[in-house]
């Protein structure tokens, strides 16, 4: 008998044991608030957690948010077309060579206001490392890109396409010594997310 | 209405005042008590400690002795919630049973619950800090619980809101366990001193005078390290307060 | 056998240490508090996580098999683990097949259950664990004494001279920022020169056939996104049925565990990474019994949050390696005494039964209900101390007999009075180790109210 089947045969004999009642797989209607200030919500929660949340003026344009909010930066790497200059991670055949990014310009799908998350999908980038990898991480979302909580998140996301996503809610952070948090564990030591 | 009064048996032993304030209190409300006296122990310490054959016959005799009282009323929330929640595994066949877990109560939420004062006739002039113990706060309910989602209430409050001349201490942790717990008292000795102890701490600093409580057996524990440590708090029952200058 | 108390005892002996602890902790349920109260709907967010985990408890096959078949069409690999010893032997199969000797490993506390680690680095496999706690403990060869902050025990003075053993930090700095940042050097450059990385799953998503990993810190994600081959093992009891379960558990996980709206990082894994390779081996160890027992079956449906430990008055002044089992806390005290209930044996008893445990688990496991029938189990395997046990069927005894217990009592309450206090607090009186008996008074209530009456 193989493990697989040794195990699925060991949890119906247990299941038959017990003589489980069985209960329907729940709806998730579930009644929460729907923050009819998301930007704000979103803010607050964001700097809550170290990061930063920024909505770009019509006038201004990503290059020279950048230009102005990261004036000593390194490598600039994004799959984006920006008019700065930058790598593309997608063409870089191993994602080790990315360990010198200073700054990672990544696309978010949208954001969530009740806990500062933007959803990221590998869609855009080959390279899933980019986005634990880079020093900073700049998330570019748009406006009306906003949802209220996880409940309507999870109606936008599936995995017909993508193979990997992942929410980011603020930069990388611990408190693993004596429970001091501290920015900067692994991953990006600055979360800033940009609304255009 | 005819109730039956239970009284721990280490109360019964132990502290006979506390035990006879009960029963002035539930008198003083005009009703009928009857103490029957071949009562004895719940069984709570052997189901605590996992000895279910004991527990079992404990629980037969006090569903037998108690099952023609329209009330039980018994001055201790973890008896009342051994007899609520535990019996069932024991005696659920039993005829009676039924009637005994619906209508067994600790004092005051029979108090609260069921007599409904609106007001009392005594004065209590002291900081008062009210111990939630355990099985009376999280098993019984009596008041709303540090860890669940919900409006803020306190059975405990309500009734001591009718003192005159009270007062109350905020605590830093609310509903956290003295570590009297049973025979855990003994079992786990050091941790249930240190949380004796913390209990302690948190009331001495937020000024209370006495604590109080609807469970002796935490207050005896309580007052076993105050009296050690010589500490400047007391601890008082319940229903002493509530049934002070009554005959 | 495990031993709670006595270990229980010499942690406690250190009081400083032991209100510091119980304060670190203490402070963590505060945090996960105020999330709690800042939802209105959290009740019923707990009450749609019971449902989904009991309803997926009740059909884990179809689950997990639905799981397989989802997963392979996204290219990962799926292995069945019965034990411990198989999870582990199929790890070290796909490092060797693979020629990587260099792991990092993130957070799982499944690994450390099949004891992961020692058995790799026998068998020639550098392990790095990339959790900054864990990474603490692996250096001074502890196993994490929490489920979620694995160094809790530990001051950061402690963190310190391990650092400055390990890693040269400058002598006597202890500052948390800069030993964190310093274990970041550290850990990027094994992260930079690993072969493999290896994950635990947070929830495994039964119609996608994908994982859900969840840090803080980026770890796991560093690791399973540089190296190009990730094996994730993962419980059987991890599986939910639906991706949109997940807005129900991604907003209880990281607010019951440490009190923040979601946890940094919330990865879904769907496939291996580009020219890469992923394998999820899917682990019983003992859970499929679990499943049996009416009433222990709840206890698979934890979703490892940590929130019963940092409450568990017990827990905050006993320490984690108190408990002698793999998890401490409430949540292990039950798993283990499923487990072997003779080697865990004192588990369930490390408890007052406050509840305080049942109360803020976000998946509604029964942790309290089960310690208490857990004891039931260890009277009847017979591991019951003998003498206590002598003892509360003579009480039991004496209870159905209330003359007797009627005299007793009075001869008890004439004699304590007059007995010598050094006879009367002797070593066989527990209780009298740091508390005064009660004064024993005259009569008891039921003279005196038999007197009353007349």
């Amino acid at each position: 008998m193989t493990s697989k089947a040794y195990i699925l045969d060991q949890i119906r004999t247990n299941i038959a044991k017990q003589n489980t009642t069985q209960v329907a797989l729940p709806d998730l209607e579930i009644a929460h608030d729907d923050y009819h200030d998301k930007d704000k919500q979103f803010a607050q929660a964001l700097q809550s957690v170290g990061g930063m949340a920024h909505w770009l003026d019509t006038q201004e344009n990503i290059e020279t948010f950048i230009q102005e909010h990261y004036q000593h930066h390194g490598t600039i790497a994004t799959s984006m077309d920006l008019q700065i200059e930058h790598i593309n991670p997608n063409d870089v055949q191993d994602p080790h060579e990315l360990k010198n990014v200073d700054l990672a310009v990544v696309k978010g799908e949208f954001a969530v206001a009740e806990n500062a998350a933007v959803w990221l999908q590998d869609h855009e980038n080959i390279n899933r490392s980019l986005y634990f990898i880079a020093q900073r991480l700049l998330i570019v979302v748009k406006k009306e890109h906003i949802v209220a909580s996880m409940h309507e998140a999870y109606e936008q996301i599936n995995f017909k396409e993508n193979t990997f996503g992942t929410f980011i809610s603020g930069p990388s952070k611990t408190a693993d010594i004596e429970q001091a948090l501290v920015i900067g564990a692994h991953g990006a030591m600055e979360c800033m997310v940009l609304f255009i | 209405m005819k109730i039956g009064l239970f009284i721990p048996c280490f109360m019964n032993e132990l502290y006979p005042e506390a035990s006879m304030d009960t029963l002035k209190i539930l008198e003083s409300f005009g009703l009928d008590v009857d103490y029957p006296l071949e009562q004895t122990c719940c069984g709570q310490p052997m189901a605590n400690t996992g000895c279910a054959h004991e527990s079992a016959q404990l629980a037969k005799r006090f569903v037998e002795i108690f099952k023609h009282y329209d009330y039980i009323v018994a001055p201790s929330g973890s008896c009342v919630s051994m007899v609520r929640h535990h019996y069932a595994q024991f005696v659920s066949e039993m005829e009676g049973f039924e009637h005994v877990q619906k209508n067994t109560y600790e004092l005051i939420e029979f108090i609260h619950d069921i007599i409904k004062p609106d007001h009392l006739n005594v004065s209590f002039p002291y900081k008062v800090g009210i111990h939630n113990s355990c099985h009376g706060h999280r098993e019984l309910g009596l008041a709303s619980m540090s860890e669940c989602h919900a409006p803020a209430f306190s059975k405990i409050k309500d009734i001591l809101d009718l003192v005159s001349d009270i007062s109350f201490s905020t605590l830093e942790r609310n509903d956290e366990c003295c570590g009297f717990g049973g025979t855990f008292a003994v079992s786990e000795e050091a941790m249930s001193v240190a949380m004796g102890r913390a209990r302690l701490e948190d009331h001495i600093k937020a000024g209370s005078e006495y604590i109080t409580g609807v469970d002796m057996s935490c207050l005896m524990h309580m007052q076993g390290l105050i009296d050690r440590d010589k500490l400047p708090i007391k601890t008082i029952y319940i229903a002493q307060i509530l049934a002070k200058g009554l005959a | 056998m495990s031993d709670h108390p006595k270990l229980a005892e010499k942690f406690a002996s250190n009081t400083n240490r032991m209100k510091w602890h119980d304060k670190a902790l203490w402070f963590v349920r505060q945090k996960r508090d105020i999330q709690a109260q800042s939802l209105p709907e959290w009740e019923a967010l707990r009450d749609k996580a019971d449902a989904i985990k009991t309803h997926t408890l009740a059909n884990l096959d179809h689950y997990l098999s639905a799981f397989e078949t989802n997963a392979r069409k996204r290219d990962i690999e799926v292995h069945w683990a019965r034990d411990a010893q198989e999870h582990n032997k199929i790890v070290l199969d796909i490092l060797r097949r693979n020629g990587a000797t260099k792991l990092v490993k993130s957070k799982s506390m499944l690994t450390e259950e099949c004891h992961l680690n020692p058995f790799l680095e026998e068998n020639g496999i550098d392990v790095v664990d990339t959790d900054l706690g864990e990474r603490i403990v692996q250096l001074r060869h502890e196993p994490p004494s929490h489920i979620v902050l694995p160094a809790i025990h530990l001051k950061k003075e402690d963190v310190g001279t391990t650092f400055e053993k390990f890693l040269h930090t400058q002598k006597g700095n202890s500052d948390p920022t800069y030993l964190t940042h310093e274990a970041r050097k550290h850990l990027r450059e094994k992260f930079l020169g690993a072969d493999a990385a290896l994950t635990g799953v947070n929830f495994a998503i039964s119609e996608t056939g994908g994982i859900v990993v969840c840090t803080n810190e980026g770890n796991a994600d560093l690791g399973a996104s540089l190296p190009k081959l990730h094996i994730a093992s993962m419980g059987i009891e991890k599986i939910i049925p639906r991706l949109k379960d997940l807005s129900v558990f991604t907003r209880l996980l990281a607010r019951s565990a440490t009190g923040q709206p979601i946890t940094t990082y919330t990865s879904h894994y769907h496939s291996p990474q580009h020219e890469g390779e992923m394998h999820i081996i899917i682990v019983d160890n003992g859970r499929s019994q679990i499943l049996g027992n009416k009433k222990y079956v709840k206890s698979l449906q934890c979703i490892r949050c940590g929130a019963c430990l940092n409450t568990c008055p017990i827990y905050r002044r006993s320490g984690g390696y108190s408990y002698g089992y793999t998890i401490p806390g409430p949540i292990g005290s039950t798993l283990g005494a499923s487990k072997a209930i003779q080697k865990n044996a004192s588990l369930p008893f490390a408890c007052s039964l406050c509840a305080s445990c049942s109360n803020i688990c976000p998946v509604k496991v029964d942790l309290h209900e089960q310690l208490y029938l857990h004891r039931q189990d260890v009277v009847d395997a017979g591991l019951l101390d003998k003498t206590k046990h002598r003892a509360l069927k003579m009480a039991t005894w004496v209870m159905k007999h209330p003359m007797i217990m009627d005299s007793g009592g009075k001869i008890a309450r004439k004699l304590v009075p007059i007995l010598p206090r050094n006879l009367l607090y002797s070593k066989f009186n527990v209780w009298g180790k740091n508390r005064e008996l009660p004064p024993f008074p005259k009569q008891s209530f039921k003279e005196l109210y038999k007197e009353r009456k007349k």
